[in-house]
């Protein structure tokens, strides 16, 4: 109960900071409305306006401030405003319309599963080659790390024009980028999870004159479990950016990149903000479902 | 190694002839065994005691072939180790219990008999055979968290006990333990010996724990590992605990406390 306290004054506290933050980020347009509109402003010369910084306008205009959280096309748009929007878009309309988040979110959570889903599989096997040798240790790691140093806004539009000279297009491309975004942490997850039992373990087994494999089923793989989930929820995080990231060199249509793409070329912030927080919220859930799963196997296997 | 030609006297289980092992470090060679000879015939209680970096632990793991000698030769039921090993002539009991976290009491006991290729029928069987053995039938279905650990000490007992090996290898497995818990699983080893008639090799740095539980008890001392004293034991077999206040169990354990000095003195 007094943590709960404790959260919630936290909250109010950014919502209460978001909104006096429109109040100078937006003031500039409300003014030029306002006086559009026949209001008398201060100071009255607009060149004069762009000069002053916001929060001095502010307390020139205070009439002009409730105005600064209701605009159509705000530079910040206020938390109800965005929240508005997110249940219009989301509740209040059919999911197969082009203008549902539902169904934007759908298309980008398809690439995300799907690149998540190649992503932890080739995580994992990568993971069990360089645990098993050397060879690979010394091979693979090291392109593993550079890879994650490009930035991914950089190769995301190669990786989209080179498979669809190949002829590879729609939801593959971007999940394969969702899959680059989220091998890696499977990887070194893994390799430090299989790499978890000690010497004493392994001997044991020696002892047992067990095989590579028995010793990989019975102890190597049991033992990196904790870590295979804490890596599977970064890499899930990971893949919505990759598919979101995806969407936005193509010129797509649908997906929550597309949103974002299309809100910023009309100048529709509202709409980016909803498919920001649209996003946040889908990311959230996806890491909440895996924290489920994680609680659920680790308490069968009798470790948590 | 040159031990597989050879034929063992009939009794005999673990041969030792001037075995060497030497580790190469940053900091030059150590020698962690020098020139030990040591027999160990069928049924015998053998304890190793000595300082850290005398080798006893070395040397039980020459035995269960967790390390290569470097020199001499070592033969365990007439075999190489490592022949030893592959035929799982003996089971190790190591110092923490190292049960796996995620399998049950049972199944822990279990793994060795998975990787063996007991049939599921067998393995419940020998499972519920050796949970009396050690006194924790009823905890098969127990994870390892929710024993003790003298409890859990005694399930790793039982998981080396599963499989029927003739020798059992212990490498200080009740070190960790307080010595109440101590003295009541010295007592149960020493019913379950007479019970199997196993040969047990014992790593260990205490005195009276070594003289009660031994039929033969061999000193080491460091710098170079190496054998300074054995000591067969007079005691009986039937040991009771209170057998520790007789006179000839303190004179043994004086014997050994002077062979642990004689190997401090010269070094």
């Amino acid at each position: 109960m007094k943590s709960l306290l404790a959260v919630l004054t936290v909250l109010a506290a950014i919502v209460g900071l978001w909104y006096a933050a429109c109040v100078p980020m937006n003031i500039h347009g409300v003014l030029v409305t306002a006086e559009r509109g026949g209001a008398v402003v201060e100071p009255s010369d607009g060149a004069a306006r762009r000069e002053m910084s916001g929060v001095s306008l502010a307390l020139k205009n205070g009439f002009a401030v409730p105005e600064t959280w209701a605009q159509e096309r705000p530079r910040l748009p206020a938390p109800h405003q965005v929240a508005i929007e997110l249940w219009d878009t989301t509740v209040m309309k059919k999911i197969t319309s082009k203008r549902s988040l539902v169904y934007h979110g759908w298309v980008t959570l398809s690439a995300t599963l799907l690149g998540f889903g190649i992503g932890t599989v080739l995580g994992v096997l990568l993971a069990v080659g360089i645990v098993h040798s050397r060879v690979m240790d010394m091979s693979v790691m090291p392109w593993a790390i550079v890879s994650q140093t490009i930035p991914i806004i950089a190769l995301a539009p190669m990786i989209i024009v080179v498979l669809y000279s190949v002829g590879v297009q729609g939801i593959i491309p971007k999940a394969v980028i969702s899959a680059y975004l989220s091998f890696f942490p499977v990887v070194v997850g893994m390799v430090k999870g299989l790499r978890s039992p000690d010497a004493m373990q392994l001997d044991l087994l020696r002892t047992y004159n067990a095989s590579k494999g028995e010793t990989f089923w019975k102890l190597r793989l049991p033992a990196s479990m904790p870590y295979l989930f804490a890596s599977l929820k970064i890499g899930i995080a990971a893949s919505l950016v990759g598919a979101i990231v995806g969407e936005l060199p193509t010129g797509a249509v649908s997906g929550l990149g597309a949103r974002l793409l299309a809100g910023s070329y009309y100048g529709q912030t509202v709409q980016i903000w909803s498919a920001l927080f649209g996003a946040a919220i889908l990311a959230a859930c996806l890491v909440g479902l895996l924290g489920v799963i994680e609680r659920l196997v680790l308490k069968r296997m009798g470790m948590a | 190694m040159n031990g597989t030609g050879q034929q063992p006297e009939l009794s005999s289980v673990v041969s030792a002839k001037g075995l060497d092992l030497t580790f190469q470090t940053n900091d030059g060679p150590v020698h962690a065994l020098k020139d030990v000879n040591l027999e160990i015939n069928k049924g015998d209680f053998v304890s190793f005691i000595g300082p850290s970096g005398c080798g006893k632990t070395t040397f039980l793991r020459c035995i269960a072939a967790l390390e290569t000698p470097t020199g001499g030769s070592l033969t365990v039921n007439g075999m190489t180790p490592d022949e030893a090993r592959r035929k799982r002539a003996y089971g190790y009991v190591f110092q923490a219990a190292g049960l796996y976290p995620w399998r049950t009491i049972a199944k822990n006991i279990k793994l060795p008999l998975e990787i063996m290729g007991f049939s599921r029928q067998e393995q419940e069987e020998r499972v519920r055979k050796v949970l009396e053995l050690v006194d924790l039938a009823g905890f098969g279905g127990k994870f390892p968290w929710q024993l003790s650990g003298g409890m859990q000490q005694r399930a790793s007992i039982a998981r080396a006990l599963a499989f029927d090996a003739d020798i059992l290898l212990m490498d200080e497995p009740f070190g960790a333990l307080d010595e109440i818990v101590r003295d009541h699983l010295n007592e149960q080893l020493l019913a379950l010996w007479a019970r199997t008639g196993k040969t047990i090799g014992f790593v260990t740095h205490s005195i009276p724990e070594a003289v009660y539980l031994s039929t033969k008890i061999v000193v080491m001392s460091p710098r170079p590992g190496r054998i300074t004293d054995v000591i067969e034991s007079p005691l009986p077999r039937e040991r009771p605990l209170d057998i520790r206040d007789s006179k000839e169990f303190i004179e043994v354990a004086h014997r050994v406390r002077e062979g642990l000095r004689a190997g401090h003195a010269d070094d």
